[in-house]
């Protein structure tokens, strides 16, 4: 069993506290992993990307090849877009938030990104942010896209959770609730759509 | 597998490395640790009994000194780890510390070995005492630098011995072998990482034992450091006389193996991170080919020898630029056909990828979408609030008066101040370079010449070039960033902070022409006028724009806050 998945979004939104997420769940069930980020001159409002490899074999390469990623999960949809040339073209999944992070003057017109996305086979794009503020946790964008996704990850939602608690104890009882509350919320929106 | 019980430790931070907010994540999984490349290199220092670290920050080192600096266990055992003011600084000191009989690891960027190459090459024929370990770690693709060096050219330059980790495991018992091997031969070694494993993470076993720390133990020859020609002429024979050692240690080492295949139309010969990207494209199946994976220099000539006489032709995989396929090819090229990036087989530049490896033995790789079009750039540009943007705006005011000149500049975030809107600047070259190469336009005439320089790249290599500007009494306006931190890098101490008049002061600057203003939007106009009257005076004048950080200031103001309820309790 093997599972790659690409996290992304803007810096700043939280794509790579859900890959740390996932990391946490995918070792208390015993996987390999590898997770490359990008850094570098990248910083807030830049596009951040996280390959993150789970599998019950020893994993070779720390990149995720072309054509072979099985999810990819973003907080933002543009943004989403850029790493399509990674997707699994049968099976492939992108999942992500609708809103657009806007701070650049050519960004597209919402309407194609929707289009282009909705182009993929197998896609989830919604509201995430309406969910989160549903929610009461306004900053939990990236726990409801994760909720989401958390059905095609192939590990058990009680295991994020636990990762979630552990991720955010350091933060007190109220922000790990809360944490638990967006992911579920995700979670609900992916079994509604099936 | 899953009956494993995970015990986790897990320090969760924003990184100090990435503005994006890249995380820190340190779990304890049993014995291993889920470590970052550099991480692991870090960690394994700590525990071969390291005594110091030096570096000066550039990305994708950075993290390695940073976790010693935040390691707990490094602070008990008292590992030494703080920044210098450049690189040759710091390799001197590891040199020193060397000299002195303890273990000492210097790291940088693949930039930061030019600025160290004076005490890299000569350290070469001094050789070592305590274990000298340098580690480079290059960027190919040029994520965030201004070339794509390979420092595996240096290490063979020098004549000493390099190790290239595939993994973070093998990263991790590569240092601890380093070590050993430079204590074992009296000669410094390098590793040479690249930017995917430095920046990637992956489970780590740990060893068990943490080595003491070396006693202090001064050189049996007194001679050994002294490179007068009579001695270095001495010491050099003796470092030829090594690479044959060298070489016996490349042929029967377990970082290199030849794996032999069935097929022999091809050979390959995958070099660090290109193995894994080989494998890549044979999960759950063997490779049919005969495969030399090397991990440590001088290339194993007796495994390479064999792998030619048994194939019919050869594929040479290097994470970098095309130095052994260069050298095995020669420049006759009478030999059986060499492919790679020098016949175009893979792309010259840039890093590999699984897709292009698998291409290149053949193998049919899958694709993705194609990307659509609309996608548009998120170019990196200053942080909204950031103290640059009020110096940039001030200064293309300034400059109006003077139409026709140029900035000249220097390689921070301030770099950024060459894209729109600002567009105020016209060079980037090297670390310190913007004063100097002002200076030499200001001597082939141009006028008004002025320099902007940020203030840990000032104390990195700004200081000698404003010495020069004041021995020759240049007509120059040298803007010194005052942000109190290195930023592009993620925020670590910078050199500079609360020493910049009295340095500009001592090399020879007027105190009258040492001038130090508020980037706010408030004081542009006084600002403005600063800047105007410093670029008409025709001597070496020195403008200190002051303002912490937007990041590092929110930041700064927290730890404050913290350290102040810490001590009310």
């Amino acid at each position: 069993m093997k599972i790659d998945i690409i996290l992304c979004g803007v810096g700043g939104m939280g794509a790579l506290s859900s890959a740390a997420i996932i990391s946490k769940a995918a070792l208390e069930m015993g996987m390999y992993m590898k997770q490359a980020e990008t850094h570098g001159m990248s910083q807030r409002g830049g596009d951040v990307q996280s390959h993150l490899r789970l599998s019950d074999q020893p994993i070779a390469s720390d990149l995720i090849p072309e054509g072979e990623c099985d999810l990819i999960l973003s907080v933002e949809p543009m943004e989403a877009l850029r790493y399509v040339n990674f997707l699994n073209k049968e099976n492939g999944w992108v999942i992500t938030n609708q809103n657009p992070f806007v701070n650049i003057p050519n960004y597209p017109e919402m309407e194609q990104v929707v289009k282009e996305i909705k182009k993929i086979p197998h896609n989830i794009i919604f509201d995430a942010d309406k969910i989160a503020k549903d929610v009461n946790n306004p900053k939990g964008t990236n726990m409801v896209v994760l909720g989401a996704a958390s059905k095609y990850l192939k590990i058990d939602i009680s295991k994020l959770e636990d990762a979630v608690r552990q991720n955010f104890a350091r933060k007190g009882e109220e922000v790990v609730e809360a944490n638990i509350k967006a992911l579920r919320a995700g979670r609900e929106v992916a079994d509604k759509q099936l | 597998m899953s009956i494993l019980k995970f015990i986790y430790n897990f320090a969760f931070l924003i990184s100090e490395r990435s503005l994006t907010g890249a995380i820190k994540l340190k779990i304890k999984i049993m014995d291993k640790l889920l470590l970052l490349g550099d991480e692991a290199i870090a960690q394994a220092a700590i525990d071969a009994g390291l005594s110091g670290i030096f570096a000066y920050p550039g990305t994708p080192s950075t993290e390695i000194t940073e976790y010693i600096q935040d390691s707990k266990q490094a602070k008990e055992l008292g590992i030494r780890s703080n920044w210098a003011c450049n690189e040759k600084t710091a390799m001197e000191a590891a040199i020193g510390m060397s000299y002195a009989g303890k273990r000492a690891m210097f790291c940088c960027k693949h930039v930061g070995v030019n600025v160290a190459a004076d005490p890299f090459m000569n350290s070469a024929i001094t050789g070592a005492n305590g274990g000298l370990v340098y580690i480079a770690a290059d960027d190919p693709s040029m994520h965030s630098s201004q070339d794509e060096q390979d420092s595996r050219q240096y290490a063979d330059f020098a004549m000493i011995p390099c190790l290239e980790p595939s993994n973070q495991q093998e990263a991790y018992d590569m240092v601890h072998y380093a070590f050993d091997f430079s204590e074992k031969y009296h000669t410094p070694v390098m590793i040479r990482v690249t930017t995917r494993l430095a920046h990637s993470r992956a489970a780590v076993e740990r060893r068990d034992v943490v080595k003491k720390q070396n006693e202090l133990t001064l050189p049996e020859d007194k001679r050994q450091y002294i490179l007068l020609p009579v001695n270095a002429k001495r010491h050099y024979k003796n470092l030829i006389k090594k690479q044959d050692d060298f070489m016996k240690e490349s042929v029967s080492s377990s970082f290199n193996c030849l794996y032999e295949g069935t097929d022999h139309k091809l050979g390959i010969v995958a070099c660090g991170l290109a193995y894994n990207y080989l494998m890549e494209n044979f999960q759950g199946k063997q490779c049919p080919y005969s495969v030399l994976k090397v991990s440590q220099y001088p290339m194993p000539d007796k495994l390479l020898k064999k792998l030619y006489n048994d194939s019919e032709e050869l594929l040479v995989l290097e994470e970098g630029q095309p130095i052994y396929e260069r050298l095995i090819k020669g420049l006759l090229d009478i030999s059986k056909p060499i492919h790679g990036r020098l016949d175009g087989t893979i792309q010259r530049d840039g890093e590999l990828s699984p897709n292009a490896v698998g291409k290149a033995v053949g193998v049919k790789v899958p694709e993705g979408f194609e990307v659509p079009d609309i996608v548009a750039g998120r170019p990196p540009k200053l942080c909204d609030g950031c103290p640059h943007r009020d110096s940039y705006l001030a200064l293309n005011e300034a400059m109006k008066e003077f139409g026709g000149s140029r900035v000249f500049s220097d390689i921070g975030c301030y770099t950024l101040g060459a894209l729109p809107p600002f567009e105020a600047i016209y060079t980037t070259v090297d670390m310190g370079a913007s004063i100097t190469m002002a200076k030499g336009a200001a001597e082939a005439s141009l006028k008004p010449t002025v320099a902007v320089i940020g203030d840990s790249t000032f104390t990195h290599s700004g200081m000698t070039g404003l010495l020069d500007c004041c021995v020759d009494q240049i007509p120059i306006t040298i803007i010194i960033l005052d942000n109190d931190i290195t930023a592009m890098t993620g925020a670590q101490k910078s050199s500079a902070t609360g020493r910049i008049e009295s340095i500009c002061k001592g090399i020879g600057v007027e105190e009258s022409h040492i001038r130090v203003i508020n980037p706010l939007a408030k004081n542009f106009e006084e600002n403005v006028k600063v800047m105007k009257e410093e670029i008409a005076y025709k001597g070496v004048s020195v403008i200190i724009p002051r303002r912490d950080c937007i990041v590092w200031g929110q930041k700064k103001r927290r730890m404050l806050a913290a350290k102040k309820a810490a001590e009310n309790k």
